[in-house]
């Protein structure tokens, strides 16, 4: 947790993510235009949140396994900062929706899917919220965690390919045919991706170590 | 001499509207004067002052976690 190597790694990608986003050739493309660079930013968010429900979800089982108060920690911040890293997806989403498409929410199935999960996850901090007993509480959320990242996946994955959808990657086209035409966007898209997930870790290790601090003294 | 001129003319025409549908808009104004950068740079000096920022509440988390070991 103290190493420091990889919140540097997340800066330097991130710089070089709006470098090279901002600057770098993509290919021209009828209706999405130049917005086709909010793939650096938008879908980094999605990728983000999942690795971070993953490990929320990952805490939750380790929490069951062997029911320490620490995995319960770990996997409540994870499960919050994924939550913030949806809501930005889904900002995102819309502003770029309502360009591309015409209308900010229009329906469509990744759009309701990914609306769905964050639901899902909302009724993970209400369902402890609403538990007074610790123990209880740990173990319920916990459980209801692994539902919610099972359920996330045919949400996200499944459902969408298989509507015809506005989206990229649904309706049937595995992933990002749309902008596999060139490797440069990927140049810049991968390394997007892993600065965006390291951060949501960085901001998530950062919550653990103050409430863990918490726990220690007024748990 | 008129209908070839014609014929040419309206060859022109279908051409600059196919080149026209071939190169989709983009903000290549923006790129040629060089406004961009500053975009750029603005964006940056946001994020590099968010990491800063985040790097300062992790130096407290750390010093606080260094306050409770010595007190044991």
């Amino acid at each position: 947790m103290k190493a420091t190597w990889w919140k540097i790694s997340a800066v330097i990608l991130l710089i070089y993510t709006v470098i090279g986003g901002l600057l770098f050739w993509v290919p021209r493309l009828a209706i999405v235009n130049e917005t086709i660079r909010n793939l650096y930013f938008h879908v980094p968010m999605w990728f983000g949140m999942i690795s971070l429900f993953g490990a929320s979800s990952w805490y939750a089982i380790k929490y069951l396994r062997n029911p320490r108060v620490e995995h319960d920690i770990y996997s409540v911040q994870f499960a919050h900062v994924g939550f913030a890293y949806g809501m930005l997806g889904i900002f995102t989403g819309m502003l770029w929706a309502q360009y591309a498409w015409g209308t900010w929410w229009h329906g469509d199935p990744k759009q309701n899917g990914a609306a769905i999960t964050l639901l899902l996850y909302s009724a993970f901090f209400v369902l402890r919220a609403s538990i007074e007993n610790e123990d209880q509480r740990a173990r319920l959320s916990a459980i209801y965690n692994i539902f919610a990242f099972v359920a996330m996946i045919p949400l996200l994955f499944v459902i969408p390919r298989m509507q015809d959808s506005l989206h990229p990657g649904s309706g049937g086209n595995p992933g990002f045919n749309m902008y596999d035409l060139d490797n440069s966007m990927r140049m810049v898209f991968y390394p997007a991706c892993i600065g965006w997930i390291l951060l949501g870790f960085w901001i998530a290790s950062t919550r653990i170590r103050i409430k863990l601090i918490e726990e220690k003294y007024f748990g | 001499m008129k209908k070839l001129l014609s014929i040419l003319v309206l060859t022109i025409g279908v051409v600059t509207a196919f080149a026209q549908q071939q190169e989709p808009e983009m903000a290549d104004t923006m790129r040629s004067n060089g406004k961009i950068y500053v975009v750029v740079a603005v964006i940056l000096i946001v994020l590099v002052g968010l990491f800063i920022y985040l790097f300062a509440i992790d130096k407290k988390v750390r010093n606080l976690e260094k306050k409770i070991e010595d007190n044991r």
